[in-house]
């Protein structure tokens, strides 16, 4: 299989279509009949990813590339950044406002989440320098 | 079962997403904070939660949830029932707490 690759502009505060980029990653790789387990796992990084540029970081973009051996998603936006990545790492670490509290979020579970499901992450990100997550999903012989 | 029968047996109102009634219930979850519903619930769930925003569609969409219900009285906004209907993700509400609910269908065998 050729190498696919596809990328999608993501919107800061546009919880309206937030999700769509991944809901459309998620279609492509169960059309190419990629293991059920892995779709999920890429589906729910894609997703935590979009949420985060959504309501803490800035405008930007989810790419994904699609390889026989391994799948890979990036979601990088031109926001504030993070001061501390190790801290925003860890379970139940959260900024957010009281008004997306209310709405479920800032459980602090984001990035965990993503890090659970993928085989191996990047958080590149410094204040005033955006934010770039990078995950690695590796693609198996059989599924599981 | 299916998301038409748990309809009937339960008493939930349809708000939105009429074109999955047909889909097949094969779990359960119950949560309000997305991450952990995202990351935790299982596939062809129907997921109860106090939530009505448009973002739980997607939730329902990423993680092929047979249904959503919405529990204690909330509905679903205006939005949330567009994307559902789009979608065809069936969004039920529910008067009653979701305790009561979920209680009702853990019993009856939905995991
Ligand atoms: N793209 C980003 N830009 C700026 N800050 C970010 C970004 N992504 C994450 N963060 C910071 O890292 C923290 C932890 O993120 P994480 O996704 O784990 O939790 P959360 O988004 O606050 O809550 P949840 O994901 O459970 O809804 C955030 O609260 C925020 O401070
Ligand atoms: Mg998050």
């Amino acid at each position: 299989m050729n190498r696919l690759r596809r990328t999608y502009p993501v919107r800061h505060g546009d919880f309206i279509h937030a999700g769509e980029a991944s809901i459309h990653v998620k279609n492509t790789l169960k059309s190419l009949s990629y293991c059920p387990d892995l779709v999920r796992r890429v589906a729910i990084c894609g997703y935590e990813a979009e949420m985060n540029l959504v309501m803490h970081g800035g405008d930007g973009v989810l790419t994904v590339v699609i390889a026989a051996d391994e799948i890979r998603l990036e979601v990088a936006d031109t926001g504030p950044g993070i001061e501390n990545t190790e801290l925003a790492m860890q379970e139940g670490y959260s900024t957010a406002r009281d008004e997306y509290r209310e709405m479920g979020f800032g459980a602090g579970m984001g990035l965990p989440n993503m890090k659970r499901n993928s085989d191996e992450i990047t958080v590149d990100s410094s204040p005033g320098q955006g934010t770039a997550v990078t995950m690695v999903f590796s693609v198996g012989g059989r599924c599981p | 079962m299916r998301v038409s029968e748990m309809i009937e047996r339960y008493g939930l109102k349809v708000e939105a997403g009429e074109g999955g009634l047909d889909r097949e219930v094969r779990a359960g979850y119950c949560g309000d904070l997305l991450s952990e519903v995202i990351a935790n619930a299982a596939a062809e769930s129907v997921w109860i939660t106090v939530q009505g925003h448009q973002n739980i569609v997607a939730v329902a969409i990423l993680r092929e949830f047979a249904a959503v219900v919405i529990s204690s009285g909330n509905k679903p906004d205006k939005e949330t029932m567009d994307k559902a209907n789009a979608e065809g993700i069936p969004l039920l509400s529910w008067k009653g707490s979701a305790y009561e609910l979920v209680g009702k269908l853990f019993s009856e065998g939905l995991g």
